[in-house]
């Protein structure tokens, strides 16, 4: 796997580990923590941050029904746990767990060789995966508070500099981006937004490149 | 019993209280060291639900609810890449999510522990130095700092407010979290599923 060298920043991950990101941002984190050791391993550190919290933070007496009430739950049978996710091809575990028993992506045409395949929509934001060909611009879209977008194939580039496997890039609403996928193999990537994505003007943007000025 | 015997501090060159007993409960489903546990942590979590805003009933429940997953789960327990602490707080913070929100805490693929491996006692003892050292960390800042420390560690600040909060001194918990991240980067490492 090439180098990864765009990670989570530390206010994600923590925001992550305390339970507050949105459940599309949340799955961004879990499928780039399973390819990069470096989040990984940052991940623990905030966990443990958060154990140290709990060590330090104030006790409440328990009352003695609690303790009689868990300790008459041990020999019950737990509940199955459900299985941990598994990466399937260029999915990571926790992207793979949302897709059907057959790893195949909703796929919808957007035009000119783009797609995407919504994986939720909702309340808390919407999570997608997108397929750009090589050398094709993005689908420009409004942006609304944070958008993580995770590479899994291929890779694109803009003025933040190029975007690899496993490489994150973080959006916040003043930043202006006009990502472009590298000529080579076709880049997929999963996006993650606060709102519903708008698609603003497709069109435009994919003819782009060729009118590139 | 509601006081629990001090955690040792970092010159002792034994595993914490807290793992000898997780490790009972994991390796002979050890019920009395559970309850050692259970008397250090319930009152803990109990207190971490109620300034997360639950009542008294209700966040006992919640204790009630993360303490039988401590015993039910104590096999994914691995003293070499998690200490006690940080491991019950990950499955606090997955109860609280279950509990209050429609879809579950999506987590990461799990390492695979090196096969019947003997404990890196090494390894365990650095981690809970390094646990040691956050404790302290937090515990030298001051009590404004604190506060917004365990305001963002509790669930009470959005990533938006984690990164506008100037208060919030991530830079000064940070040092010490890249300590414990190179040791456990170097852990890991070992750990890829092939
Ligand atoms: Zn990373």
């Amino acid at each position: 796997m090439t180098q990864i060298t765009h990670h989570i920043p530390d206010e994600i991950l923590l925001a992550y580990a305390a339970g507050t990101l949105p459940h599309s941002h949340a799955v961004v984190v879990a499928a780039h923590v399973s390819m990069c050791d470096t989040c990984r391993a940052a991940l623990s550190a905030h966990q443990a941050m958060g154990g140290a919290v709990l060590e330090e933070s104030a006790s409440e007496t328990v009352s003695d029904a609690l303790r009689a009430r868990v300790f008459d739950k041990l020999d019950d049978t737990p509940p199955p746990e459900p299985a941990a996710p598994r990466r399937a091809g260029i999915y990571p575990g926790p992207v793979a767990a949302l897709l059907g028993p057959d790893w195949q992506a909703p796929w919808k045409s957007l035009g000119f060789g783009v797609k995407q395949a919504i994986l939720s929509e909702g309340g808390e934001g919407s999570l997608r995966l997108l397929y750009i060909p090589g050398g094709r611009a993005m689908p420009e879209h409004g942006h609304h508070g944070l958008e993580m977008t995770l590479v899994l194939q291929g890779s694109f580039s803009d003025d933040e500099g190029r975007f690899g496997p496993g490489d994150v890039e973080i959006g916040h609403d003043a930043l202006e981006h006009m990502p472009v996928a590298d000529p080579g193999p076709d880049c997929i990537c999963l996006a993650a937004t606060d709102a519903p994505l708008r698609f603003k003007s497709f069109v435009p943007r994919l003819l782009q490149p060729f009118f590139r000025i | 019993m509601k006081d629990d015997p001090d955690v040792p501090d970092e010159t002792t060159q034994t595993p914490s209280l807290e793992t000898e007993w997780m490790l009972a409960v994991r390796d002979q489903r050890d019920r009395a060291a559970f309850a050692r546990l259970f008397d250090h942590f319930a009152p803990r979590l109990k207190g971490f639900a109620m300034r997360a805003g639950a009542g008294a009933a209700e966040a006992e429940d919640i204790v009630q609810d993360v303490m039988i997953k401590v015993w039910q789960r104590a096999h994914q327990f691995d003293p070499e890449t998690a200490q006690v602490s940080g491991w019950i707080y990950r499955i606090a913070r997955n109860q609280q999510i279950d509990r209050y929100r429609k879809d579950k805490r999506p987590e990461p693929e799990a390492l695979m522990p090196e096969q019947d491996a003997v404990p890196d006692a090494g390894q365990v003892l650095a981690l809970e130095q390094e646990a040691a050292g956050l404790r302290e960390a937090l515990a030298r800042l001051k009590p404004a700092q604190r506060e917004m420390v365990e305001r963002a560690y509790l669930g009470e600040l959005s990533h938006t407010e984690i990164q506008a909060e100037t208060g919030l001194p991530l830079g000064t918990i940070k040092s010490r979290i890249r300590l414990a991240l190179d040791k456990l980067r170097h852990e890991l490492k070992d750990m890829r599923p092939s």
